[in-house]
């Protein structure tokens, strides 16, 4: 991983993690377990997908619609950064 | 492939909270739905919101992984109704609109034609008069969301026939749904016991003995209430829920189920719960 690249994982993570601590009202560290710390409803979890999609302009479909990528902060930025390289031409 | 490969029809009247759940649980399944509504401004939020809860649906594995999406046809005519295997009667909770709903219906579909309403507490032998085939019809009460819930409770009404209970079963098996028949009462069980605790949690808000948070938290951790009656509150609809309270306090003549001051103060503001963005709790911003 680049220097560069390094530092979109990180801007990416605090997002994700800025926007989950903002709605359950708690510090979330990068590897916790939301579903298993009962922090995340089946409810809200559908809203952390639409959330995914409208701030990092990526469509989350098919097989990656799956919980297991949305376990952790952690696991929800790499979800981004591999739908964020898919997206870009292959000469870029 | 699909996992089944017998294409048939439902009818789902009304496309409010209840009826796009219905509808995206049967779409999940691979059955394809007419999905009936008097609004058609109601029908394109109904659509855009139903696809959102197939994609809800498949996150939290409550769909096959290998089954086909049933195809959703949605109209403002009952008539559409005619050639579907079953129809789901989901409209407003209020008696009189369903038993004209389900005349309507009566009319317009064949005889075998399983007619189902999905109310939480209305009897099912008051809707079966207005109905031409009272044997044919039966309640189911789904939960919502109707496609994440497993258990649906199933109302055999005085009239309903055996072969009208087998063929719901049969559908609910299809909707991957497990099922408990109970006998013809106003909020037959599940309602008649968990509206009015709702009611009381509003009337200890009220009083001032606990936040909303407490009530929830406590309902939660002690008794072991997967969200708290409160949470459940928002998700049913808090004007639903006044109504099928209205209901239950007219029909047993207990007035102590009759809506508190803070929930019918909340319905007047317009504040119904997360279809609204507000209720018991606050959606927009931090997730209490």
């Amino acid at each position: 991983m680049s220097a560069e690249q390094a530092i979109t994982a990180e801007r990416i993570e605090q997002g994700i993690a800025g926007f989950v601590s903002g709605r359950v009202n708690a510090e979330v560290p990068a590897d916790q377990d939301l579903f298993a710390s009962g922090l995340v409803s089946s409810m809200f979890a559908m809203e952390l997908v639409v959330h995914l999609e409208q701030a990092f302009s990526v469509q989350i479909l098919g097989d990656d619609l799956k919980r297991d990528n949305f376990r952790t902060v952690a696991a929800m930025t790499a979800l981004v950064l591999r739908l964020r390289d898919a997206g870009q031409p292959a000469d870029a | 492939m699909t996992a089944n490969p017998r294409s048939d029809t439902i009818a789902v009247f009304g496309a409010g909270v209840m009826g796009r759940s219905i509808t995206a649980l049967a779409l999940g399944r691979g059955v394809d739905v007419v999905l009936v509504d008097v609004s058609d401004d109601v029908l394109r939020a109904a659509e855009a919101d139903i696809a959102q809860q197939l994609r809800h649906g498949r996150f939290m594995g409550a769909f096959p992984d290998s089954q086909a999406t049933g195809t959703l046809t949605t109209t403002l005519s009952g008539e559409a109704a005619a050639d579907a295997t079953a129809v789901v009667e989901a409209i407003t909770e209020d008696s009189s609109l369903k038993a004209r709903t389900l005349a309507e219906v009566s009319g317009v579909v064949a005889p075998g034609t399983t007619l189902i309403t999905n109310t939480s507490g209305i009897p099912i032998d008051e809707l079966a008069k207005s109905v031409r085939r009272p044997a044919e019809l039966a309640g189911v009460h789904f939960m919502n969301p109707a496609y994440l819930i497993e258990m649906v409770e199933v109302i055999r009404g005085p009239q309903t026939a055996e072969d009208t209970v087998a063929a719901v079963f049969s559908l609910l098996g299809r909707l991957g749904k497990k099922a408990v028949v109970v006998h013809d009462a106003p909020g037959f069980v599940t309602s008649r016991l968990l509206h009015p605790m709702i009611n009381e949690a509003a009337r200890i808000v009220a009083e001032g003995t606990a936040s909303v948070e407490s009530v929830d938290r406590l309902m939660q951790g002690c008794l072991g209430h997967p969200t708290g009656p409160l949470r459940t509150a928002d998700l049913i609809g808090l004007d639903n829920l006044a109504d099928a309270l209205r209901l239950l306090a007219e029909r047993t003549g207990n007035t102590a189920f009759a809506p508190c001051d803070l929930l019918r103060e909340k319905v007047r503001r317009g504040d119904l719960g997360r279809k609204t963005g507000r209720g018991f709790y606050d959606y927009e911003g931090v997730l209490s």
